[in-house]
């Protein structure tokens, strides 16, 4: 694994990697996000392909420290673009990247600052009017406009998808590690910072915004009188056995239904 | 005859060894600049060679007495020589002088000879093997030459045959001692070394007149300020060029291959390699003739390299592979037992620190501990509000809250180790007990960088560091008390060039004082057959060997020593981030250790550091010794009626009736 900097190969494929600023779970101190980091590296592992870094969002002391951690990983620039707090990133975005044109696009699936809502690959998927893939695993290959790749499913299955090109392709945890994001070029590379128009976000600033509570875990009451029986109730696959599909129903119905399973499970009291 | 051919020899010699000089000089000159004092530095090497280089030398009697008359017999002869045979001035006593040094030579050189009969496998073998046949060819023709000098012999004793063949052995003799010195061969060290002790880039490692400790073991702050200075040593000419004139001054004697416990676990390192690599590299070449024992498992003759260019490979082979640099632990065995004086652990942390600074590629968990260090101020990602959460029934004073203390108490990241959790429970017992005024950090603690220093991490050090000394600077207290050897160095020894001096103590050392001071009321307890292992960064980085023993000795214990001890204890394996970078090996180093242990029958191994207590207690074996901490064993040495919480309310209320 080595750190050349920015693949430069001529005719090669364009691709672009969405960044964002991370916050570490513990420490809340910035950093690069996990999930974004984890696109970089499979942007990274791509044969002869341009990668570019853009990031939008607010400029502070933080996230630039944050945003040269995806330098370190073995980057000469990254193309920042300045938007105000409480902006809405998405048009800024839209334009760099109609300008850009890239055949390829990563992001994370879910950034760890701001709204986290996961939403923005598919607000870009859809602006752009492109196929977006979410949960990738692996880029197998790029071949005559179209990639060959692998969608992490739970427990480790993997589904091999062909999507044409230009495609939006999200990551989260089953995306490769992230390299070591290295002093030298970190310091060195540099941020250039694109100026563009800014919107507000007039439905953020309507809400209001209070941390999370951390949400009760349901137990899992194993009742197993051998190890091979425990071991089967630790693997097995977290399934609902009880549940319905309702199709052709009137919204009424399907609300009376939701209603009275969030009764039966003890969400709602009365 | 003779007398016309003998001042052209010894004169065409120094000649040609003039030419060499320069040329060497300008190898050595590729390096990077570091101002050294040339004229004071000359000046000091008498006594650095006679003092500190004999000190090293003399552990092996037989060998500093070879290399005294074999070196010493070489110096006076050579110089007599030249005024003898070169000026013709054989008058007097002159000539009876130089055939008493080219005799005493000669017997020296018998035992270079001997040694090389059935030479040890860390001896290197090659050019080596010649020597001793070189010195008695200077020895021996000096010696018949002098004869007719000093009227023992004719002039023209033998006949012009006899003069032809004597002048070709002295010619052969000088060809090895003069000049050899400096076109390479094994004479380089005597020039290359003199030099290095002048030049050394630790000067303070030596001994001086007035006293002091001698001793220079901090590691060596990379200017992180300057965005053009270098990120580490890429390539051998990024080496300063006092680094590159002591990797020239190696002799090849493997000491440092007989200690080094990566070599003896079949790690891929040993560190008589690694310089000749280095002295390959800066010449430029491959290490096809390198005559000693490989790196284990990584056969001679497949890697090369030159001053420009990389030392470690991106991909494929270069001068030296990058698990060689991560397999040392830091132990600085091979530095203490080096008679060159050579730093072997700097070189390797100046290749690994552009590793990880520059390429990134930390291996194994080393970019996981590094992410942590950054992010949560621990090696583990332990939330750092969590310090003392080991401590909850302690009720320990936090000097946040006090302002002052005698003694702030650095626990370090053991505090998240419940093994070591119980070395610092034992620890508070014990200075509660002696009603030390201590406070500790708490949360306010860092890592004080010592493990991202040594996986080449600067820039996570020195932040580390700054973030710590800017803590401490809030604070007042007369000294730190820390039962870790790595905190304890890096805050006594590293922490000054970033601006923090602190009067540091390790806690044996501290637990010395308090019984001397008859602060602790020690009742003997039986503890069998107990033997004490030196951590390598409380004992050859910080000169600590007497106070643990001492402390023992209070405790009435009969303490029994490893083969390996003191200065020449091996390491347990715990160092230098090893246990992170994980190289494999043949066998394990700590199992190394215990192996020493169980040697000596012990029942019981006390030991100072948290490393250490995890690696030796990592160890699976039948009967395995019991592994103790020094303060454990005061602690269970002052009876159940010094229990750490309820001494601790009582020490509180006192000091807060006094503070009140």
């Amino acid at each position: 694994m080595s750190h050349d900097t920015t693949k430069q190969a001529s005719g090669g494929l364009d691709v672009a990697v969405l960044v964002s600023v991370g916050r570490h779970p513990l420490t809340a101190r910035a950093r690069r996000a996990d999930h974004d980091a984890r696109a970089v590296e499979l942007a990274l592992g791509l044969e002869a392909a341009r990668v570019r870094l853009i990031h939008a969002g607010r400029n502070d002391p933080d996230s630039e420290a944050a945003l040269r951690d995806y330098l370190g990983m073995g980057f000469a620039s990254l193309t920042r673009i300045d938007q105000p707090a409480g902006a809405d990133v998405l048009p800024a975005l839209l334009e760099a990247l109609r300008e850009a044109a890239p055949q390829l696009l990563f992001t994370g699936s879910r950034a760890e600052t701001g709204e986290g809502s996961g939403l923005l690959p598919y607000l870009l998927g859809e602006a752009l009017g492109w196929p977006v893939v979410t949960g990738i695993a692996a880029v197998e290959s790029v071949e005559g406009g179209t990639a060959t790749l692998l969608q992490a499913l739970p427990r480790g299955q993997r589904r091999r998808l062909r999507v044409r090109l230009p495609a939006l392709i999200s990551v989260d945890e089953a995306g490769p590690a992230p390299r070591q994001s290295a002093y030298g070029p970190a310091r060195r590379g540099t941020l250039s910072a694109e100026t563009r128009p800014a919107e507000t976000d007039d439905a953020l600033a309507g809400w209001t915004l209070e941390p999370a509570r951390a949400r009760p875990k349901r137990l899992k009451i194993v009742k197993a009188s051998s190890a091979r029986e425990r071991f089967k109730a630790a693997a097995a696959k977290a399934e609902g056995g009880g549940g319905q599909v309702l199709t052709d129903v009137t919204p009424e119905q399907g609300a009376e239904a939701i209603f009275t399973l969030l009764k039966e499970e003890g969400v709602l009291r009365h | 005859m003779l007398d016309i051919l003998l001042p052209i020899l010894i004169f065409s010699a120094l000649a040609l060894a003039a030419i060499g000089a320069v040329r060497r000089i300008r190898l050595w000159r590729q390096g990077r600049p570091s101002p050294v004092p040339v004229l004071r530095g000359l000046a000091a090497v008498p006594r650095r060679y006679l003092v500190d280089l004999h000190h090293v030398v003399a552990r092996d009697k037989v060998m500093s007495n070879t290399h005294v008359a074999t070196a010493g017999g070489f110096v006076a002869a050579m110089a007599l020589a030249i005024v003898v045979h070169g000026l013709g001035l054989a008058e007097g006593v002159l000539g009876w002088l130089l055939l008493a040094a080219s005799a005493t030579m000669f017997a020296g050189s018998l035992f270079v000879a001997r040694r090389r009969r059935d030479p040890p496998a860390r001896l290197s073998k090659g050019p080596w093997m010649r020597l001793p046949k070189s010195l008695m060819a200077f020895s021996l023709g000096i010696f018949a030459v002098t004869l007719p000098a000093v009227g023992v012999l004719p002039a023209d004793a033998g006949g012009w045959l006899v003069a032809v063949l004597l002048a070709a052995v002295v010619a052969w003799g000088l060809a090895e001692l003069v000049f050899g010195m400096t076109w390479g061969g094994p004479m380089k060290h005597a020039f290359a070394g003199a030099l290095h002790l002048a030049f050394h880039r630790r000067p303070t490692r030596f001994s001086v007149k007035r006293g002091g400790e001698g001793r220079s073991t901090g590691l060596k702050a990379l200017d992180l300020d300057d965005a053009d200075a270098p990120l580490g040593v890429e390539k051998p000419a990024d080496f300063t060029w006092n680094q590159l004139l002591g990797f020239d001054a190696c002799v090849q004697c493997g000491r440092c291959e007989a200690v080094c416990p990566a070599f003896a676990a079949g790690q891929p390192l040993n560190p008589k390699k690694l310089v000749q690599d280095m002295v390959v590299g800066m010449v430029g070449g491959s290490d096809a003739r390198y005559a000693g024992s490989p790196y284990p498992g990584k056969p001679v003759g497949e890697h090369a390299g030159d001053p420009h260019g990389p030392i470690v490979a991106r991909e494929g082979t270069a001068l030296v592979d990058a698990e060689t640099l991560w397999s040392c632990t830091t132990c600085r065995a091979c530095v203490e037992e080096c008679p060159m004086m050579i730093e072997h652990v700097d070189a390797i942390v100046d290749m690994r620190r552009f590793l990880t600074l520059e390429r990134g590629e930390t291996p194994n968990k080393g970019a996981e501990v590094l992410d942590n260090l950054i992010a949560t101020d621990n090696p583990g990602g332990f939330d750092p509000g969590s310090r003392l959460h080991w401590a909850a029934d302690l009720d320990l004073p936090l000097i946040a809250d006090r302002g002052e203390a005698e003694v702030l108490l650095w626990l370090g990241d053991g505090v998240f180790d419940m093994r070591n959790q119980r070395t610092l429970r034992s620890l508070v017992k014990v200075l509660r007990a002696a009603r030390v005024d201590f406070a500790v950090l708490g949360n306010e603690e860092r890592d004080s960088g010592d493990v991202a220093r040594r996986l080449g991490d600067e820039a996570t050090f020195q932040r580390l560091a700054r973030r710590n000394i800017a803590t401490l600077s809030q604070y007042r207290f007369d000294r730190i008390v820390t039962c870790d050897p790595h905190s304890f160095h890096v805050l006594k020894n590293e922490y000054g060039a970033l601006g923090g001096d602190y009067e540091v103590f390790h806690h044996s050392t501290y637990l010395h004082t308090l019984i001397e001071a008859g602060a602790l009321s020690i009742t003997p307890t039986a503890l069998g057959r107990v033997t004490y292992h030196d951590p390598c960064y409380l004992g050859r980085y910080n000169g600590e060997y007497a106070a643990p023993r001492a402390v023992l000795e209070a405790l009435g214990v009969e303490l029994v020593e490893m083969a390996r001890s003191g200065y020449r204890s091996r390491c347990c394996g715990g160092g230098g981030g090893a246990p992170i970078t994980d190289v494999p090996g043949k066998q394990r180093i700590p199992d190394m250790r215990m192996n020493d242990v169980r040697e000596t029958g012990a029942e019981l191994v006390a030991v100072g550091c948290p490393q250490c207590t995890a690696m030796l207690e990592g160890v699976v074996a039948e009967d395995r010794a019991e592994i103790k901490d020094i303060a454990e064993l005061v602690a269970a040495a002052l009876g159940d009626d010094a229990t750490p919480a309820p001494a601790a309310s009582d020490t509180r209320r006192t000091t807060e009736e006094v503070m009140g």
